[in-house]
């Protein structure tokens, strides 16, 4: 068993929407994660607000940003527990980021051997 | 009335029938390790309420309100704190994230949920590790709106000694941390302890000896609201709920004749059949129609089929007496104890004559228990009164007046002797 990260990318931006619809989004994930969280899968994270600062370089210079297109930004993360990559991903398939055309990163949180 | 002098008593009212819905709304999802927390909450949002109604108009829904404003509380609260408490053990994750955190808690404040969180806190309320008054003063504080002083008030002991039964019934309360789990196994064995309790509550009200009829008939009427409750829920739908049903509305109903209007107890002999509620005696006579499916035979049951041959009766005299004595001697084989004895005895003075009564309460066992009951004395005096003994009669009523409760009770007995000359 390992612990898997869900980077969200575009898809379930509320902007354009309906107070209605918005509820009706956030009830669609809420439903998703709490399936998740029934079987134990489910270990936490949370949804990002558009916007933000980008700090790079040895400079370390700020900048208002990410300025990435829609469909790249990343709009919140989740964090389950499963026996592999391949098992992390299937389970990622109910994910409702797919119904508004989103995408999602599956990457495995890496243990630290020291 | 305008809405600044309508809020502190709309308020009131409404504080004592929505405070138990919230609370136990919110303790199923903060834990019922956090119910001073949850406590705290609705106090706080009724405090709210009271401040923005004295300068803005009261919402059509003030119910509604008030469990908007609780729930926003209890949102920021989890939002504070969520990093150093665990909440509710089933819903901790979810309460941890905001992908699922507000509908998690929007689920929760369902009608339906809402119904089966006080059903639940009344379970758990009834738990083995708590004794019965405890039961009853925590039911009476977390599910009633009553405050501390309240309660002592009604069960006429200090309120350092309801403090502290709260505060132990809360310890154990928190270590089941989650309410009790009402499609569990326990749900059987811990219906009968639920009974009891709310028995014992309506009971506080009816026998009591609390001088005030309100403070009585607003116990008795919690009884009920809740025995409903109770008896309306799958869970609780049992022969012996509605039994109960039928017992608390059948007194409930006659609760008005007892007392007359300047404040003396009146004995059902000379009751105003007229004072009765109707309506209420109509929903208690149903509800024993209901308890009757199935083959089990509670002492609510026999209870109850005895208020209702005594809600039925036109007068005391065309009263089913013999029916009345044939349900008492059931329940005194089962719950024997000298206060049901009482009560036999009285009837059996009625159908074989006031000699056979005065016998029966002489074989009452245990009788010194009923020795600090004022009514134990009353009923051997009014048989006396009846075979034409005034002097027997005069020296019960006497001793009756020597360890009388309260001035309702004192008026009744002084007014007895005096028609004894």
């Amino acid at each position: 068993m390992a612990n898997y990260l869900y980077l969200f990318r575009g898809g379930q931006t509320g902007a354009g929407k309906s107070a209605a619809e918005q509820e009706a989004e956030m009830k669609k994930w809420a439903g998703w994660i709490e399936g998740l969280a029934k079987t134990g899968k489910f270990k936490g994270g949370e949804p990002l607000a558009a916007g933000g600062k980008v700090v790079s370089g040895k400079k370390k210079t700020v900048t208002d940003g990410p300025y990435a297109e829609a469909k790249d930004l990343v709009g919140g993360y989740l964090i389950v527990v499963a026996p592999s990559l391949d098992a992390a991903t299937e389970l990622s398939l109910g994910c409702p980021i797919f119904d508004s055309g989103g995408s999602l990163e599956v990457r495995e949180i890496h243990e630290m051997k020291m | 009335m305008d809405d600044e002098a309508r809020a502190p008593e709309l308020v009131g009212s409404l504080f004592r029938r929505e405070a138990g819905k919230l609370t136990a709304a919110l303790a199923r999802v903060l834990g019922l390790h956090h119910l001073d927390l949850c406590e705290d909450i609705v106090q706080d949002t009724l405090c709210q309420a009271l401040e923005v109604w004295k300068y803005h108009p009261i919402p059509d829904n003030p119910a509604a309100w008030l469990m908007r404003a609780a729930r926003n509380r209890a949102i920021d609260l989890i939002r504070r704190e969520k990093t150093r408490r665990k909440f509710a053990p089933d819903l901790t994750e979810l309460l941890e994230s905001e992908w699922t955190l507000v509908p998690t808690f929007d689920a929760q404040l369902m009608p339906g949920e809402v119904r089966d969180g006080q059903l639940r806190m009344m379970f758990s309320c009834a738990a083995p590790g708590i004794p019965d008054e405890a039961q009853v003063a925590l039911i009476l504080k977390i599910l009633c709106g009553f405050s501390v002083a309240e309660i002592a008030a009604a069960s006429l002991t200090s309120p350092a000694a309801v403090e502290k039964q709260i505060s132990r019934g809360k310890a154990v309360l928190a270590e089941a941390r989650a309410l009790f789990d009402v499609a569990g196994a326990e749900l059987g064995r811990r219906l009968g302890s639920v009974h009891s309790a709310l028995y014992l509550l309506f009971n506080e009200g009816y026998h009591g000896s609390h001088p005030e009829l309100a403070v009585r008939a607003e116990l008795c009427r919690e009884a009920l609201r809740l025995a409903e409750l109770l008896a309306s829920h799958p869970a609780g739908n049992t022969p012996p709920s509605h039994a109960l049903v039928a017992l608390c509305a059948l007194h409930l109903g006659r609760l008005p004749g007892r007392i007359d209007d300047r404040g003396a107890l009146v004995l059902l002999e000379d009751q105003d059949r007229a004072r009765w509620d109707g309506a209420l005696i109509r929903r208690g006579l149903e509800a024993l129609d209901r308890s009757s499916s199935g083959d089990e035979l509670s002492v609510y049951h026999v209870e109850g089929g005895i208020a209702a041959l005594h809600a039925s009766a036109p007068s005391f005299a065309e009263t089913d007496w013999a029916g009345i004595l044939r349900l008492y001697d059931v329940l005194v084989a089962m719950r024997p104890g000298p206060v049901t004895a009482l009560a036999r005895a009285i009837v059996v003075g009625q159908v074989h004559g006031p000699d056979a009564g005065l016998a029966a309460l002489a074989a009452i066992p245990e009788p010194e228990l009923l020795r600090s009951y004022p009514f134990y004395f009353g009923a051997a005096a009014e048989l006396h009164g009846r075979a034409g003994r005034r002097e027997e009669a005069r020296a019960g009523w006497r001793r009756a007046l020597a360890v009388a409760r309260n001035p309702s009770e004192i008026e009744l007995i002084e007014r007895r002797l005096l028609a004894l000359g």
